[in-house]
């Protein structure tokens, strides 16, 4: 019974977390909009009017983005990773395997998806168990056995049931979302110094002050996302794997296909804001078995060690 | 006065609604689990035919092992009651496992794409119904405990909720639910 509290406290705490990192992403869209408002909307002299601008677009930003985040998410990480959806008869022993392990867990089929790599990974993304989709690599295909495989979708499937897939996607989102604006902010500040005309002094230098801590901003936020990211996601992979046993009770499948995982050296192109969703970190050289500080993954001997404490 | 013993009763009353409501909804996962399990038997059961016509023609000897099979399917497709069904199709299983040993000896078979797509499908049907059968274990071992607790004992009984009976397997190789330490 008490493993069963430590995954109800998991997702009780995923959804918790998600509701927080929606509520971030909007105050980040609120200051974000109120600051550029004030620094680059209107005059130095009537900078309220530019602040009150700004933080209504900021909220409008904030609420179009999350939509679209929280409806066209996993549509759009499949398609960043050039993942496509396949049907059964596209293959069979791979959607019969996510059939199986979704009956073991008791959850609605995912959708399932092929990415063309030979890198062998996979990662599940949605917002709940009955919105939700894994991704597989063909490298992780050809170099598992049945077993192997079993064991990789049930570790999928237990972020999906442990509702990590939606705190990873609003992750994602976050980070993608932050990398791309405050590459816009730092070019448009530039562009702005070049031509700045101010006729008032006092003014001139608030819209200085906000224009830096609007640089210092999209400058600490990827950084602060990416902590964030780091602390939570550990954890997860250990439960993941401990869900998949829960599943499957195989603990050697799940076990040999991350020893192969962990041999293989293949490279993979990845982006940082959605590193931390893989099985294995899609970098060959955080995978052995130093226990780096910046790696999203815990070591993946550990890992073995503590699955096959499980049988 | 009578106000505080109004305001109990309806506290009374909201505490007893939430214990039914969750028990409802753990009957509700266990029946669940329990049709899951009957769409993967009766999945078993429409391969039968296609896999005995495309063995048939590798492996004419092994009628014998045919025979069986087709029995024990129309035994299992036959069968009512929970007690019976459990056996029926444990007994399905069986002779299914021996046909497919049985159809190692034939390399050619091994060969054909139509007898390599059917292995799969009745692979996976097999690993379906075990699986189906777990969840079906794991929520009416929960359901079972549930109404058992109390308080919801004291209602259980009341508003018709019975333990559900487990699908028992005397099979050796059926593991263990393994205990997770963190």
């Amino acid at each position: 019974m008490s493993e069963r509290r430590t995954f109800r406290d998991m997702i009780a705490a995923n959804k918790r977390n998600s509701a927080l990192l929606m509520m971030l992403m909007f105050a980040f869209f609120l200051v974000l909009g109120g600051v550029l408002g004030g620094a680059f909307l209107v005059p130095p002299d009537r900078i309220g009017e530019g602040v009150t601008m700004g933080l209504v677009a900021g909220a409008i930003a904030a609420a179009v983005y999350g939509l679209i985040g929280w409806y066209g998410g996993s549509g759009v990480l499949m398609a960043f990773h050039g993942a496509r959806k396949i049907e059964k008869r596209d293959h069979p022993q791979l959607f019969n395997v996510v059939e199986e392990v979704s009956i073991a867990a008791g959850l609605p089929m995912p959708n399932v998806y092929i990415m063309d790599e030979a890198a062998p990974n996979a990662f599940a993304t949605g917002t709940s168990p009955e919105n939700a989709s894994v991704a597989i690599t063909t490298g992780l295909l050809e170099k598992l056995s049945r077993d192997e495989l079993q064991g990789v979708i049930a570790h999928e499937v237990g972020h999906i049931r442990n509702f990590d897939i939606r705190y990873s996607m609003l992750m994602a989102m976050l980070a993608g979302g932050l990398v791309m604006l405050s590459e816009v902010l730092l070019r448009a500040s530039f562009f702005r110094s070049n031509r700045r005309s101010s006729n008032n002094r006092n003014a001139g230098q608030l819209q200085l002050v906000l224009m830096i801590v609007g640089i210092v901003l999209a400058i600490l936020a990827p950084i602060l996302a990416a902590l964030i990211q780091l602390a939570m996601s550990r954890q997860r992979e250990y439960l993941a794997d401990a869900s998949a046993v829960e599943f499957t009770r195989n603990p050697e499948g799940l076990a040999g296909a991350l020893a192969k995982l962990a041999g293989d050296r293949t490279p993979m192109e990845c982006s940082k804001a959605t590193e931390s969703m893989f099985i294995v970190s899609p970098k060959v050289g955080l995978r052995g078995g130093a226990d780096d500080l910046f790696s999203t993954h815990p070591p993946i001997k550990d890992r073995i060690r503590r699955l096959m404490a499980l049988r | 006065m009578p106000w505080i013993f109004i305001a109990v009763i309806v506290v009374l009353l909201i505490f007893v609604i939430g214990i039914y409501n969750g028990l409802v909804r753990r009957r509700k996962e266990v029946d669940n689990a329990w049709a899951q399990i009957d769409v993967q038997l009766k999945r078993r059961c429409d391969l039968i035919p296609n896999l005995l016509e495309t063995v048939k023609g590798y492996a004419a000897h092994e009628s014998g092992v045919f025979e069986k099979v087709t029995q024990a399917r129309s035994a299992a497709m036959a069968a009512r009651g929970t007690g019976e069904k459990i056996a029926a199709e444990t007994n399905l299983g069986g002779a299914l496992k021996s046909l497919m040993v049985q159809v190692e000896a034939y390399p050619e078979l091994k060969a054909n794409q139509n007898f390599l797509a059917l292995q799969e499908e009745l692979t996976s049907t097999e690993n379906k119904i075990g699986f189906a059968r777990q969840h079906y274990n794991d929520s009416a071992t929960g359901y079972n405990t549930a109404i058992a607790l109390f308080p919801a004992v004291v209602f259980a009984g009341m508003f018709g909720f019975r333990a559900a009976e487990l699908w028992q397997i005397t099979d050796a190789a059926e593991r263990e639910v393994p205990k997770i330490k963190f």
